[in-house]
C-alpha cells in the first residue's frame, strides 16, 4: 500500500502508475458502497410495488411512476412533519448559538472568580450521553407539562456543552488587543460581543448552526419520547409512522425517504465545507 | 487619604460589574445547562435508589434496584452482552476503514472533495430514513443483497435482521456504513497535521511504505486514534436508535442493547427508578472508557 505517498515524482514509473490506479480503484469502490443504497432507494420509488424487488435490479425503471410521490402526502402528515422538524430545528440552532456564542465570550476574554472551575464542570459532563439521564429529564420535563409539546424539546436541545467549548476554543484565537482597543473607544462589553466577537465568528457559528441543524433535523429519540400527538411530529416520526403503517409499500416507503433526504442533501451540496469543518475541529482538540 | 480612597473605591465597583457582566453573558447558557442536564445527571443516582413503577412514587430502597440489576433481571447481562458485541464488531472495523479511506484520501487526488463528500454523507442522512433503505436491501426473502448471494451459488443465504445469529451484525454493518465516512474527516484533519518533512526523512532512510506507517503516520496519530476510539465505545454504548429503527431489539432479545434496555424500562414499563439504575450503570461505563482514555492517552501518545 502507498498510502502515505504524498509527493508523486512527475516522471513515469510503472509500480506508481499501478499504486494510483489501485487508489482510484478503491476510493470508486467505496464510493459504490456508499452511492448504491441511495440508488437504489430512488430507482425503486420510482416503480410500481411490484417491480421493486424484480431481479436483475432493474436501475431505471421502464415507466416511473412519479405518482409514488404524491400519494405519500396524503397517507401521513409528511407536510407537517416538515413543518414541525422545521421550526424545531431554526429555534434550536438560533439558540443554541446565542447561549454558547455568549457564554463561550465570558469564557474565553472575561475574567471573574470561579471562571476555570466553571469551565471544567462543561468539559467534564461534555462526554455523557443524553441516555444517562434522560430519564430524570424527562419526568422534570412532565412536571413542567413540557411533554408532548415542541417547546420541551427546543429547551431540552438549547444549551448545550459542545457549543459553549467550540465557540470559545474559535474565540481564543481572537487577539486581545482588539478588544482593548474596542475598550478604549468606549465600547461595552456587549458591544463589543455583537459587534467584533460574533461578526469575526462567523465560520464557527456556520459550523455549530450546522451540527445543530444535523443533530435536530434527524434526532428521532427525542422526539419519539416526548412527542405523541400526531399534529406535533416531526419528519422522522412521520417518516416511521409510514413505514410502520405501510410496511408492504416499498415503493412508496423509499419515496418518503427519498423526501426526507432532500432538505439534508440540498444544504449538504452546498455547504459540505462547513459540515466537515465542524467534526475537524470537533476532533483536534486545542 | 481622601485621593487614595476615591480611586479605590470606583476600582473595587468597576470589578463587581466587571463580575456581573461577565455572569450575565454564561447566565443564559449556564442556568439552562444546570436545569436541564446537570441537575437530572445527579437525579439519575437519586431515583436510582427509589422503588418508582408505573409512575407511581413509592419509597426509598436503597440499593435494591441494583441488585435487582445484578442477580435478578434475565434481560441485564443478556442485554450487557449485545452491548459488548455491538461495540467489539463495530468499534475496530470502524476505526481501521476510517483511518484507511482517510489515507487514501490524503494524497494528491483528483476529485477529492467528491469522494469526501460521498463518503460523508450517509453521516448526515437520517437514520430512519436509511434504515428503512437498508433493511429493505437486506430483506431476507426478496431483497437485492439475497437475490445476488443467490444468483452467486449460495442457496442459504442469512437471513440478515429476521435471525437471532444475523441481525447483530446487520446493524453493525449499518453503522460502519453510517459513520465511517465520519471518522474519516477525523483522521484526515490528524494526518493533515503531520508535517511532510517527517515523511522525506523516513524516506531518506530508505523506509519503505510499510515502515513509514508504522514509524510515521501511526504514532503521530495516536492521539486521534484515542480520541477515535472513545468517540466510537461511547457511541456505541449509548445507540439504541438505531436498533429501535430496524429490528426493535429482535428477533427475542437478539439486538437489545443498554440504552434500549433504558429506554423500555423507563418509557415502556414506566419503571423510572430501575431505569436510573440502569443509567447509573451507563454512567459508571462511560466513565471508565474515559478515564482509560486519558491515561491511556497520557502514557502512550508519541509527541515527535
Amino acid at each position: 500500500m502507498t498510502n502515505t505517498e504524498h509527493m508523486a515524482p512527475k516522471r513515469f514509473i510503472p509500480s506508481k502508475a499501478v499504486g494510483r490506479t489501485l487508489l482510484y480503484v478503491l476510493l470508486i469502490a467505496g464510493c459504490a458502497v456508499m452511492l448504491l443504497p441511495f440508488a437504489w432507494m430512488i430507482s425503486s420509488s420510482l416503480k410500481t410495488e411490484a417491480d421493486v424487488f424484480t431481479f436483475p435490479i432493474q436501475w431505471i425503471p421502464s415507466s416511473p411512476r412519479w405518482k409514488n410521490y404524491q400519494l405519500i402526502w396524503e397517507k401521513v402528515p409528511l407536510l407537517n412533519g416538515f413543518k414541525n422538524s422545521t421550526i424545531l430545528t431554526i429555534c434550536t440552532m438560533v439558540l443554541q448559538i446565542t447561549t454558547s456564542s455568549l457564554a463561550a465570550y465570558a469564557f474565553a476574554k472575561l475574567e471573574f472568580t470561579g471562571r476555570n472551575f466553571l469551565f471544567l464542570a462543561y468539559v467534564t459532563t461534555i462526554a455523557i450521553p443524553w441516555q444517562v439521564y434522560m430519564v430524570p429529564q424527562y419526568i422534570m420535563m412532565a412536571s413542567w407539562q413540557l411533554t408532548d409539546s415542541l417547546i420541551g424539546i427546543i429547551i431540552m436541545h438549547a444549551f448545550t456543552a459542545f457549543g459553549v467549548f467550540m465557540m470559545r476554543q474559535f474565540y481564543m484565537g481572537i487577539p486581545n488587543e482588539l478588544l482593548e482597543a474596542a475598550r478604549i473607544d468606549g465600547l461595552s462589553e456587549a458591544g463589543i460581543w455583537a459587534r467584533i466577537m460574533v461578526p469575526l465568528s462567523k465560520p464557527a457559528v456556520a459550523t455549530l448552526a450546522i451540527t445543530a441543524f444535523v443533530f435536530e433535523w434527524n434526532d428521532f429519540m427525542g422526539p419519539r419520547i416526548y412527542l405523541s400527538s400526531t399534529s406535533k411530529q416531526t419528519l422522522q416520526l412521520v417518516l416511521r409512522l409510514f413505514n410502520t403503517q405501510y410496511s408492504s409499500n416499498y415503493a412508496q416507503m423509499m419515496a418518503a425517504a427519498t423526501v426526507a433526504l432532500i432538505p439534508v442533501f440540498i444544504l449538504f451540496c452546498f455547504l459540505q465545507r462547513y459540515f466537515v469543518q465542524g467534526v475537524a475541529t470537533s476532533g483536534l482538540k486545542g | 487619604m481622601t485621593s487614595i480612597q476615591k480611586t479605590r473605591r470606583p476600582g473595587a465597583r468597576m470589578h463587581l460589574k466587571r463580575e456581573i457582566t461577565a455572569y450575565l453573558f454564561i447566565a443564559p447558557n449556564f442556568i439552562g445547562y444546570m436545569v436541564l442536564t446537570f441537575v437530572p445527571i445527579i437525579l439519575s443516582f437519586v431515583y436510582s435508589t427509589f422503588d418508582w413503577n408505573l409512575g407511581v412514587y413509592k419509597a426509598y430502597t436503597g440499593i435494591a434496584n441494583y441488585r435487582y440489576m445484578f442477580f435478578e433481571d434475565l434481560d441485564f447481562w443478556k442485554v450487557v452482552w449485545n452491548t459488548f458485541y455491538y461495540t467489539i464488531g463495530t468499534v475496530p472495523v470502524c476505526l481501521i476503514l476510517s483511518l484507511l479511506l482517510a489515507m487514501l484520501m490524503n494524497q494528491q487526488l483528483k476529485g477529492k472533495t467528491f469522494f469526501r463528500s460521498v463518503f460523508f454523507f450517509p453521516y448526515v442522512a437520517s437514520l430512519v430514513a436509511v434504515a428503512v433503505v437498508w433493511m429493505a436491501l437486506f430483506n431476507p426473502d426478496k431483497g437485492p443483497v439475497n437475490e445476488i448471494l443467490m444468483s452467486l451459488g449460495i442457496s442459504d443465504p442469512p437471513r440478515w435482521a429476521g435471525s437471532a445469529e444475523w441481525a447483530m451484525p446487520t446493524i453493525i454493518g449499518l453503522t460502519i456504513w453510517k459513520q465511517a465516512g465520519y471518522y474519516m474527516v477525523v483522521y484526515l484533519a490528524a494526518l493533515q497535521g503531520v508535517p511532510t518533512e517527517l515523511y522525506e526523512a523516513a524516506r531518506m532512510d530508505g523506509a519503505n511504505a510499510f515502515q513509514r506507517f508504522a514509524h510515521v503516520t501511526w504514532p503521530m496519530v495516536t492521539p486521534t486514534t484515542f480520541f477515535v476510539t472513545m468517540m466510537l465505545i461511547i457511541g456505541t454504548f449509548k445507540s439504541y436508535d438505531i436498533m429501535y429503527v430496524t429490528t426493535q431489539g429482535g428477533p427475542g432479545v437478539a439486538t437489545k442493547v443498554l440504552a434500549y434496555h433504558i429506554y423500555n424500562n423507563a418509557f415502556v414499563y414506566n419503571k423510572y427508578g430501575y431505569a436510573s439504575a440502569l443509567s447509573v450503570f451507563l454512567f459508571a461505563v462511560v466513565l471508565v472508557i474515559t478515564l482509560i482514555q486519558f491515561r491511556g492517552e497520557k502514557r502512550f501518545t508519541n509527541y515527535l
